[in-house]
């Protein structure tokens, strides 16, 4: 995780962002509203908000899938889209998105497919990611023979296999129940200590975003901004025992502070500020 | 398939042995060879009993007798008049197939082709197939295969664009997001994504058009043509009185159809096995 010299520290650059949704050359949605961020080499950000605050086009705009309507994202120094031509990303969604007539194998040797990788270099890196999401024995398997946390965890091992910058990951696990994340949630923290990849992740759960993160980014709904960056100070490995740590409890209770000040817990504040808003012609 | 002692997930059940499976299959069965075979005994009972004329209908032993004489003489010889209008099915299939995935693709490709082509073809698609197969047999020649061919090219055209076209654009929205996240080409997208999600419905337009290819044939036989073959055996038999033939002609017409259906289901395990059309399991 420390420099290495004569690279840049910081992964991704994001200054004043603002990302509108128009409709007929009006706007329709303000997704964003000036987004300043900077994720170091190494960090595990997780982005946490309410649903509609815009975590999810913030990570879209790292990846390049959409554009920001103002202001510059640079991924290793430069522009997001040619990082994403230069193939620096690796994207795991909520669903898995595997194609079920590819074996498990050939669902992560895609990636290396598309960039020309030379066969045999091909198995080798699929049998190593495999190996890393611990799938050696399911390589020949079909994905509707997986169970859901193996098929994300297949996702993974295809994302990672073109050894990415920056790993996005949207909302990787909301699909699983509650003990396959949890144990998911080890797997992920166990392969970013192994491969030191960047990681950035987005989700709506305030215990996962605080177990598996170095930091922590609340953002609030409407227009979407970051409202506070909470740093969690938790040793690694992380493990079940951290999530019995009272300092765990602390930090989990911070960013639910930070989260319902920003009105994301429909609290009575943040209820009784949007009306407000609302009666005063603010909104609409 | 399975690989040794899975630690996780879901194992795949034992695989029956041969015997076993065998049986498996002759009980799933039995119930339609019970049916088939009572109907069959019924029919020809009935006809006894109430001495029913062979102009009304034929008792299966007249049918079955009919079909053994008039095999390969008399004058219906059944055997080359079902190769011959085969032959046709076949012709117009492949025509057919052929016009319809070309036009598929093209459409799937350029929006423009889609509005430019889409009316045309429903349109040629709502013609009725009697009121055009005298006018293919005075373009194509009356004792020309070809014409028949054309008929039959021209019901078997619709089904294939149509699925084909589907099955090239209802691409998972997710899938092409992540072929974007690697920067791949259209070209890429295409063969990687759009081609395999195409197949299963290829595959379910292929059945139907095998059927129809064969109504299109012998439809357009009706109207005249070589004899020899399976339509005009059925229009002279009839008119002859030799109603026992024209059963037999149609046996021949069915049992052509179900092979050639049965063609394409083996096509469909060899190709796409792992649709879940083919395994015959959960769906979607």
């Amino acid at each position: 995780m420390t420099d290495e010299p004569g690279t840049t520290a910081s992964v991704v650059r994001i200054s004043g962002v603002d990302k509108q949704f128009t409709a007929g050359g009006r706007v329709v949605t303000t997704a964003l509203s000036g987004i300043d961020l900077e994720i170091r080499r190494g960090e595990f950000v997780s982005l946490i908000g309410p649903s509609g605050c815009g975590k999810s086009t913030l990570l879209r705009l790292i990846g390049d899938l959409t554009t920001p309507s103002r202001g510059s994202v640079e991924v290793n120094g430069k522009p997001a889209h040619s990082a994403r031509l230069g193939r620096e990303y690796g994207m795991v969604f909520q669903a898995p998105v595997l194609f079920e007539w590819r074996t498990v194998e050939d669902n992560v040797k895609l990636p290396l497919e598309l960039l020309g990788v030379p066969r045999a270099e091909r198995e080798e890196r699929a049998r190593e990611m495999l190996h890393l999401v611990e799938l050696d024995d399911f390589s020949r398997h079909h994905p509707y023979q997986l169970s859901g946390g193996m098929q994300q965890r297949v996702a993974i091992a295809r994302a990672l296999a073109l050894q990415p910058a920056i790993l996005l990951m949207d909302e990787p696990f909301g699909a699983l129940d509650e003990m396959t994340r949890e144990r998911m949630n080890g797997e992920v923290l166990r392969i970013w200590q192994q491969t030191g990849t960047t990681i950035v992740f987005v989700t709506h759960s305030i215990p996962e975003a605080v177990f598996l993160s170095t930091r922590v980014v609340v953002m609030s709904a409407r227009p979407g901004r970051i409202t506070k960056v909470v740093d969690v100070q938790l040793p690694h490995p992380r493990n079940d025992d951290t999530r019995e740590d009272p300092r765990y409890f602390e930090v989990v209770t911070e960013v639910r502070e930070a989260l319902r000040a920003g009105g994301g817990l429909g609290g009575p504040a943040g209820l009784a500020s949007e009306e407000r808003l609302a009666a005063e012609g603010g909104i609409g | 398939m399975t690989a040794a002692a899975p630690s996780v997930g879901v194992p795949l059940p034992p695989r029956p042995g041969r015997a076993a499976r065998l049986g498996q299959r002759f009980v799933y069965y039995l119930p339609a060879i019970a049916v088939f075979v009572g109907v069959i005994g019924l029919w020809e009972l009935a006809i006894r009993a109430f001495d029913v004329r062979a102009v009304i209908v034929p008792a299966p032993s007249a049918i079955g007798a009919a079909l053994v004489d008039n095999w390969d003489a008399g004058r219906w010889p059944l055997f080359a008049a079902a190769r011959t209008t085969l032959f046709e099915a076949v012709g117009g299939l492949v025509i057919g197939t052929t016009i319809g995935l070309v036009v598929a693709f093209a459409v799937a490709r350029w929006a423009n082709a889609r509005d430019a082509v889409l009316p045309v073809a429903v349109a040629a698609n709502a013609i009725p197939i009697i009121a055009i197969a005298p006018i293919f047999n005075a373009w194509f020649g009356t004792t020309n295969p070809l014409s028949k061919m054309m008929i039959a090219a021209l019901l078997v055209f619709f089904p294939v664009m149509i699925n084909v076209t589907r099955g090239l654009t209802q691409v998972d929205p997710a899938a092409l997001e992540l072929m974007r996240s690697y920067a791949a080409s259209e070209w890429a997208i295409l063969r990687k994504v759009r081609v395999p999600n195409a197949l299963p419905f290829f595959l379910t337009a292929l059945k139907v058009a095998t059927t129809l290819s064969l109504i299109g044939a012998i439809v357009g036989e009706y109207f005249g043509g070589a004899s020899g073959v399976i339509g005009r055996v059925v229009v002279q038999s009839a008119s002859a009185l030799r109603f026992d033939v024209t059963w037999a002609a149609i046996l021949l017409g069915a049992a052509s159809g179900i092979a050639f259906y049965l063609i394409v289901v083996a096509l469909e395990r060899w190709l796409i096995p792992w649709h879940a059309s083919v395994r015959g399991e959960e769906t979607g």
